[in-house]
């Protein structure tokens, strides 16, 4: 019994999604009357955990998990899905959590529902909502197995305190069969990821050209933004492909979308649709974005956005 | 080297999404359908492998007759035959476990499917499909090398890439930077011609169970008007942000 939590850490952190789920996987916990488990990996000190409504944490604590592989991950959570008779495991919608769903959904024979956008509409069938044509639209769908998985979208519930009396204990690793070796792994450093963000600020083919950026990454520090892109943009080579947002590109869930010179084609409209307050500067009043956001300054970018980062500075020190 | 390459026939991303018959069924009224996104990325780097490394590629999708137009189109890309599992599927389970039973038949080096299709966007069955197999899985894909056996992917994660190498027989999930877009490849008229003599063969479902159901569809609720600040005007807009959208 019980429902299960993967909790992921980054440097010793855990990151944003990890009390999201665990604020997520409490509220579902005391409708059925059951413990929360999170399971976190090579992490020391999972206490925090507790303060987000988590009842035991099981510490997976490994040389061999050091770096992520998703084989891996996945069979240590379903050994523990197994043994704790697991109904109900909830994941992030990172980019390792989607890589590991679907791999933990076959080993356990469990139904899957990635980008789920809230609690359950039943329990009993599990019954979600989740997004689909990529932000455009919902579905509800109906998952009736004696295991299921929820990919929860990030920023999609939020976050709430509720101090328990937490279990800690040990688990050993499974080590799974596999022949994928981690060679390198590449971080931008320094930067906030478009995934883990609150606020991106994105620029368009509005700015003209890569020479001018700074205006989008001044925003963006003044924020503790991460920046983004344009299709076009990322296209034209002007930033890297990592940046891109939209239906081909990365999704983004931010707290805040600033977008400066972003006409707002539909492609680019439903990959941040999960935003939750959206902003547009641009000097063309037609711009299908204005139609989207919910603040827009219609003006000119390269007067706009100094003056935008003069007074957010002044705000902040203030 | 034998490559399969998992077709998903979804709306051009311009579409429109609507629902009819009480919000139960996607309104394919005027939409124009085209191969997936991120499986076209994945199908264009398996025909550089056929030009260059002599590759075999094939193609496959689990649908009805009005998917074959879109592997009509695979075919005029480049790819040397192609399958279409004749059943509707309820979920991204039941196309992996079709495929599952194509793929342990034909014995593929490479298995190609998109990271996840731009309609339902479920990520579910490159993964499943790699799990059932028993396959390397690597998702998210952003190159690809194989010489001897041996794979080297990258893999986008965020804020970041993870180069990994691998044997084969793997399964990957493509996207974007596999191929650029620049690359992707137009029919032209011989291609067109081509793909009319390729064998396009369908293939009798096997028995499968889906894991989920979709009960309803519905459209995000409408916007409210936006607020427009005068550009000279701009510490109106960050008290906006503070005090009524608390977000800064």
């Amino acid at each position: 019994m019980g429902i299960l939590i993967y909790t992921e850490s980054e440097n010793g952190k855990f990151k944003k999604s990890a009390y999201e789920l665990a604020s997520y996987g409490r509220a579902i916990a005391d409708q059925l009357g059951v413990e929360l488990i999170a399971v976190s990996f090579n992490h020391e000190d999972a206490t925090q955990l507790g303060s987000y409504g988590v009842d035991q944490v099981i510490q997976i604590n490994d040389p061999s998990l050091e770096s992520f592989t998703a084989q891996q991950y996945a069979s240590n959570l379903a050994t523990i899905a197994q043994t704790k008779e697991i109904k109900l495991i909830v994941l992030s919608s990172s980019a390792n959590a989607k890589y590991i769903a679907p791999l933990l959904a076959v080993s356990l024979s469990a139904g899957y529902a990635s980008n789920v956008v809230g609690l359950p509409e039943s329990l009993e069938p599990l019954t979600v909502k989740r997004s689909c044509f990529t932000n455009k639209a919902f579905n509800t769908c109906t998952l009736d197995n004696k295991v299921n998985i929820i990919g929860l979208s990030n920023n999609s519930y939020g976050s709430f305190e509720n101090p328990k009396e937490v279990n800690f204990s040990q688990a050993s690793a499974v080590i799974a069969e596999t022949t994928i070796k981690v060679e390198q792994v590449e971080k931008s450093s320094g930067e906030v990821s478009i995934a883990d963000a609150d606020i991106v600020v994105s620029g368009g083919r509005g700015l003209k050209g890569p020479e001018h950026w700074h205006l989008i990454e001044n925003l963006a520090t003044t924020l503790g933004a991460a920046t983004a892109c344009s299709k076009p943009v990322s296209d034209m080579g002007w930033r890297p492909h990592s940046e891109h947002v939209g239906q081909t590109g990365k999704p983004v869930a931010s707290n805040l979308y600033i977008a400066i010179g972003v006409s707002g084609a539909i492609q680019h409209l439903a990959g941040i649709n999960s935003s939750k307050v959206k902003v547009v500067i641009n000097n063309d009043p037609e711009a299908p974005f204005f139609k989207a956001a919910d603040y827009g300054v219609i003006g000119d970018a390269f007067e706009v956005v100094p003056e935008l980062i003069e007074k957010l500075k002044a705000f902040k020190s203030s | 080297m034998k490559i399969l390459v998992c077709i998903s026939h979804v709306p051009d991303t311009t579409s429109k999404i609507n629902f009819v018959e009480g919000d139960t069924l996607f309104d394919k009224n005027g939409v124009q359908f085209v191969i997936n996104p991120n499986d076209e990325f994945g199908l264009t780097r398996a025909v550089w492998f056929q030009q260059k490394q002599q590759a075999e590629v094939t193609v496959i999708t689990v649908g009805d007759a009005s998917c074959e137009p879109t592997l009509r189109k695979c075919l005029a890309i480049g790819a040397n035959r192609a399958f279409r599992v004749d059943l509707q599927p309820s979920d991204g389970f039941e196309v992996a476990q079709q495929l599952s039973a194509h793929c342990k038949e034909e014995n593929y080096d490479l298995i190609i499917a998109g990271r996840e299709s731009i309609d339902y966007n479920g990520a579910m069955v490159p993964g499943m499909l790699s799990a059932l197999l028993g396959y390397n899985f690597v998702t998210n894909c952003m190159a690809l090398e194989i010489a001897g056996g041996t794979a080297k992917a990258s893999r986008e994660i965020d804020g970041g890439i993870e180069t990994v190498s691998c044997e084969l027989p793997l399964v990957i999930g493509a996207q974007k930077g596999l191929v650029e877009e620049k690359d992707l490849i137009i029919p032209n008229m011989r291609g067109i011609m081509q793909a009319r003599q390729k064998s396009l063969s369908v293939l009798t479902p096997v028995e499968s169970d889906a894991k989920s159901s979709i009960s309803k569809y519905e459209k995000p609720a409408p916007k409210g008007e936006v607020k427009l600040v005068e550009p000279d005007q701009i510490d109106q807009l960050i008290d906006l942000l503070h005090y009524e959208a608390k977000v800064i």
